[in-house]
């Protein structure tokens, strides 16, 4: 998730600032950490004894962020789950280049669940106090914090060598995590200053590198710090959680969402051997097991009457009915308005109409959702890739019974998310620990989600209908008028207080072509259908059906002009010079101004697209063969200000390409009278190597600008930039998800 | 009822329902939690392992049907394929979130053993039942072809 409003404040300082932690935030910081994490660092008095060696002060240098251990290990203190975006990776490069640690001795663990100390600064503005990963936040949001506690790490290390030395700070060196004095000859590596450092007082200030000096940041050969576990099958999720005793649970909730638990029947569920206690929990009924097998075999047998009084019993079919009618009445919210739409578009010549359908979207993360709780009187552990540790947190205290403080929350690395782990309502953490619970604490329980339970278990990205009329006046100016049919994502929920204004839920209309292009005459607008279908950010959440939309009104506009795509893009990104710089790259690198060798159902198109403060062009080139959709190569150009690891970076793109290419040719969940029409990957089919493009060709936007998003904003462009591709082969316009050219062959006619 | 399992090389006997999967047998009875679940299908791959060198999945294959032969998790793959291929995966950094990367290492190894110079089409035909959704399938690509290549150079692996 993300929420355009708050990029202002998140990480626009410029990284040339020397920006610095007063001594003031830092004593915040540390007070807060509690623990005994860090309070022999802040008592008065307790520096080195005279004449003391490294070895007379051996202990760590514990601090919110990074510890540094005799071990000479330096472990970075990770308040973002790892859902394989990078963040244990990116986050640790930026502590060591402040702190001139080599790479080699660079160490990750997650954060407790702590705010405000661990709380995702980029939701400060909006006055949230969260402790979350969304929003492609987490690199822009840590990049001054950790900046500041690898630098104050550094100096307090200088001034433990200068003291122990006798020698003036300012003559100490620090290179590869060795601390050196020239004068002197003398040397001493983190893990032997690491315990006088910490009696040293915590400086007032500290100076940042120049970003010109970066030698860890920008690296292009930087491994990733999770590589190795993950290729040998030892990475620890949820799901590899192994507690003594422990026991697994599968939960069977309502057949169609809204329903209730009306009574049950668990006499044939018991007698399944290995089966445990069958209870009730708010969201349905748990079968706990001795394992996993013996919990599904007893969930099979289990019979549930359901209350379905209050759920909802439409379909796709006719919820789209409704949505093209609201698309195309007058009731809808003015999301924005400029110059006079209408009156540019009654006069216009030629005009594009187009309706565009985009259906519900699972994320299907690989990992399905999973969690293990162990419950005593006075506290509750919690492992789990969290995504929303403060939701989480109260979630499973309020399920239990406790205070969130005895909540203690593990997060692991997560199995992928794509959104679906951060839910306001913390659905999975409160299953959990509600049958925790209702089983007394008696054991450890562990609760997997089944494929079948994911797909079919909501949280979709909404349901979307969009209608635009566009037109290039006779000043050659645009204008366009778009509606926006589709569910909130955020009324309804604690954050909607904080970020719907004037009934405008930013993450349903943002990215829309008002905010992209300098246009004339605009009228967005949005109509907000009743459905009981529950909806979540999904990857890049409103960009992935308004960047569609607007990315193949712009190449149809550019058609109608009898103008190149990318000239015609660049005549409207005046005002928006970094989606003017990420296009001219991708397109320079793609060869866009050579002649492409269309026939043979070859086409390329283009698309651009900012969100979470990045900006992303790609160039995508296509065979059509009958009505099968082969994308043979991708141009990828991203502005993310400094990329703090390009591989990564690289990589995201590429994951972003895939993902977003999964929903444009395959993604699609459908509801008949209620009931979701898909279970498995059978049915809901997402994109497999056979038709991942051979080649992506990813280039980064030299910047100075600090970090903006990586995670999502490679997405949004590859479906339009396929359905220009598209068009520029067959002349068919796909407007509709997931891309059926059969149908839109026929619609055509 | 007592089912004897012989997984990397280790010979156990457990006392488990005959029709559980391979696949909850080798993560909740054998503690090896390398091993996936994904969609208990034979949809995804996640739970590949080898039996008698085979990839197979693992999420629908009875403990019954296993008995007396050799079962090879990802903790003990040790042939020269598997150790390349997961050599190259760790130096091209082809993981994200890491989830189903134990299945795709297992299939890659099992293809290399079986064709020692795989081609785009045939590593797109031999991986397409492991669903990556990071979308890694292009390091996948590069890493097989490296491995590959390391293979046949008769070089030995950088790490694995």
């Amino acid at each position: 998730m993300y929420f355009r409003h708050i990029e202002a404040a998140t990480g626009k300082g410029g990284a040339g600032s020397s920006a610095e932690l007063t001594r003031r935030q830092f004593l915040k910081f540390t007070t807060l950490a509690g623990s005994g994490l860090t309070l022999g660092l802040l008592l008065p008095g307790c520096g080195p004894r005279p004449g003391a060696g490294a070895s007379a002060a051996a202990g760590p240098l514990a601090m919110p962020f990074v510890r540094i251990a005799p071990d000479n290990t330096v472990t970075v203190i990770c308040k973002h789950v790892e859902a394989g975006q990078g963040v244990w990776t990116g986050l640790p490069a930026i502590v060591a280049e402040e702190l001139d640690a080599s790479w080699e001795q660079m160490r990750v663990e997650s954060a407790p669940a702590q705010v405000p100390l661990y709380r995702n600064l980029a939701f400060d503005p909006l006055g949230a106090t969260a402790q979350l990963t969304g929003g492609s936040t987490a690199t822009a949001n840590s990049w001054q914090q950790l900046r500041a506690a690898g630098a104050t790490a550094r100096a307090m290390l200088v001034a433990a060598a200068a003291t122990e030395w006798g020698v003036p700070a300012g003559e100490i060196k620090v290179s590869q995590s060795v601390v050196a004095h020239s004068g002197t000859g003398r040397k001493a590596t983190f893990g032997e200053l690491a315990g006088s450092a910490a009696k040293q007082p915590v400086p007032a200030r500290v100076k940042l590198k120049d970003p010109g000096t970066f030698s860890i940041i920008g690296n292009e050969k930087l491994p990733r710090l999770d590589a190795r576990a993950k290729s040998t099958g030892k990475q620890q999720f949820a799901i590899d959680v192994m507690l003594p005793g422990m026991m697994s649970a599968v939960v069977m909730r309502p057949p169609r969402f809204g329903g209730k638990v009306s009574s049950f029947d668990a006499t044939r569920a018991k007698a399944v051997p290995g089966v445990v206690d069958v209870v009730q929990i708010p969201r349905g009924v748990a079968v706990v097991a001795r394992d996993m097998w013996s919990a599904k075999k007893g969930r099979e047998t289990l019979s549930v009457t359901w209350d379905e009084s209050a759920a909802e019993k439409r379909g796709t079919t006719e919820l789209l009915k409704e949505y093209r009618t609201l698309a195309h009445g007058k009731e809808a919210l003015t999301v924005i308005q400029a110059g006079d739409a209408d009156a540019a578009l009654a006069h216009a010549a030629r005009r594009v109409e187009a309706e565009f359908e985009f259906p519900y979207l699972a994320h299907a993360p690989m990992e399905p959702l999973t969690a293990v709780a162990r419950l005593s009187p006075h506290k509750c552990e919690i492992w789990a890739g969290c995504q929303f540790q403060t939701a989480d947190q109260a979630a499973a205290a309020a399920a239990v019974g406790l205070k969130p403080e005895q909540v203690s929350i593990n997060t692991l690395a997560a199995g992928g998310t794509f959104g679906r782990r951060a839910t306001p309502d913390s659905d999975y953490i409160s299953e959990v620990a509600s049958i925790a619970k209702a089983t007394g604490g008696k054991y450890p329980v562990r609760l997997i989600w089944t494929r079948e339970d994911d797909i079919t278990g909501g949280r979709y990205r909404p349901l979307n209908y969009h209608r635009i009329t566009a037109a290039i006046g006779k000043d050659g100016k645009v204008a366009l008028r778009q509606r926006v049919v589709g569910q909130s994502i955020l009324i309804g929920t604690p954050f909607a207080p904080l970020m719907v204004k004037n009934g405008i839920d930013p993450t349903a209309v943002g990215g829309n072509a008002a905010e992209q292009y300098d246009l004339a005459d605009v009228h967005i607008s949005w109509s907000q259908p009743q459905v009981g279908v529950p909806v979540l950010w999904w990857r890049s959440v409103e960009n992935t059906h308004m960047a569609f939309s607007k990315e193949v009104i712009i190449d149809e506009l550019a058609q109608i002009a009898g103008k190149d795509p990318v000239e015609f893009r660049l005549s409207l990104l005046g005002k928006h010079p970094r989606h003017a710089g990420a296009l001219r790259l991708a397109a320079a690198q793609a060869g866009w101004d050579r002649p492409f060798a269309t026939g043979k159902g070859r086409g390329r198109g283009v698309a651009v697209h900012e969100s979470f403060g990045s900006v992303v062009a790609q160039v995508a080139e296509v065979t059509v063969s009958g009505n099968k959709i082969r994308v043979d190569r991708v141009v990828c150009a991203v502005d993310c200000g400094i990329a703090v690891t390009p591989d990564v970076v690289r990589a995201q793109m590429q994951s972003g390409i895939g993902y977003g290419l999964s929903a444009a040719l395959y993604g699609k969940i459908t509801l008949t009278d209620g009931h979701v029409d898909q279970s498995n990957f059978h049915q809901y089919q997402v994109l497999r190597i056979n038709d991942m493009p051979r080649q992506i060709e990813v280039y980064i936007v030299p910047s100075t600008n600090s970090p903006s998003g990586v995670g999502e904003p490679g997405l949004p462009p590859i479906a339009p930039a396929v359905a220009n591709a598209v068009r520029a082969a067959t002349g068919v316009r796909l407007r509709t998800l997931p891309f059926d050219l059969a149908a839109a062959r026929g619609a055509k006619t | 009822m007592s089912i004897k399992l012989t997984v990397n090389g280790e010979t156990r006997e457990l006392d488990i329902d005959p029709d559980m999967p391979l696949l909850w047998a080798i993560r909740d009875h054998l503690q090896l939690t390398g091993t996936k679940f994904g969609c208990g299908m034979a949809l995804c791959g996640a739970c590949t392992v080898h039996i008698d060198g085979k990839a197979t999945r693992s999420c629908v294959t009875p403990v019954s049907a296993v008995q007396g032969r050799q079962v090879t998790t990802i903790e003990g793959l040790s042939t020269p394929a598997g150790r390349a291929v997961q050599g190259s995966w760790i130096g091209l950094d082809v993981p994200q979130c890491g989830y189903c990367q134990s299945g795709q290492i297992m299939s890659a190894a099992a293809l290399l053993a079986a064709n020692p110079g795989p081609s785009d089409a045939d590593i797109d035909s031999a991986m397409a039942g492991n669903i990556c959704r990071c979308a890694t399938y292009v390091r996948i690509r590069s890493a097989i072809h490296q491995a590959a290549q390391q293979l046949s150079a008769g070089g030995r692996p950088a790490q694995g």
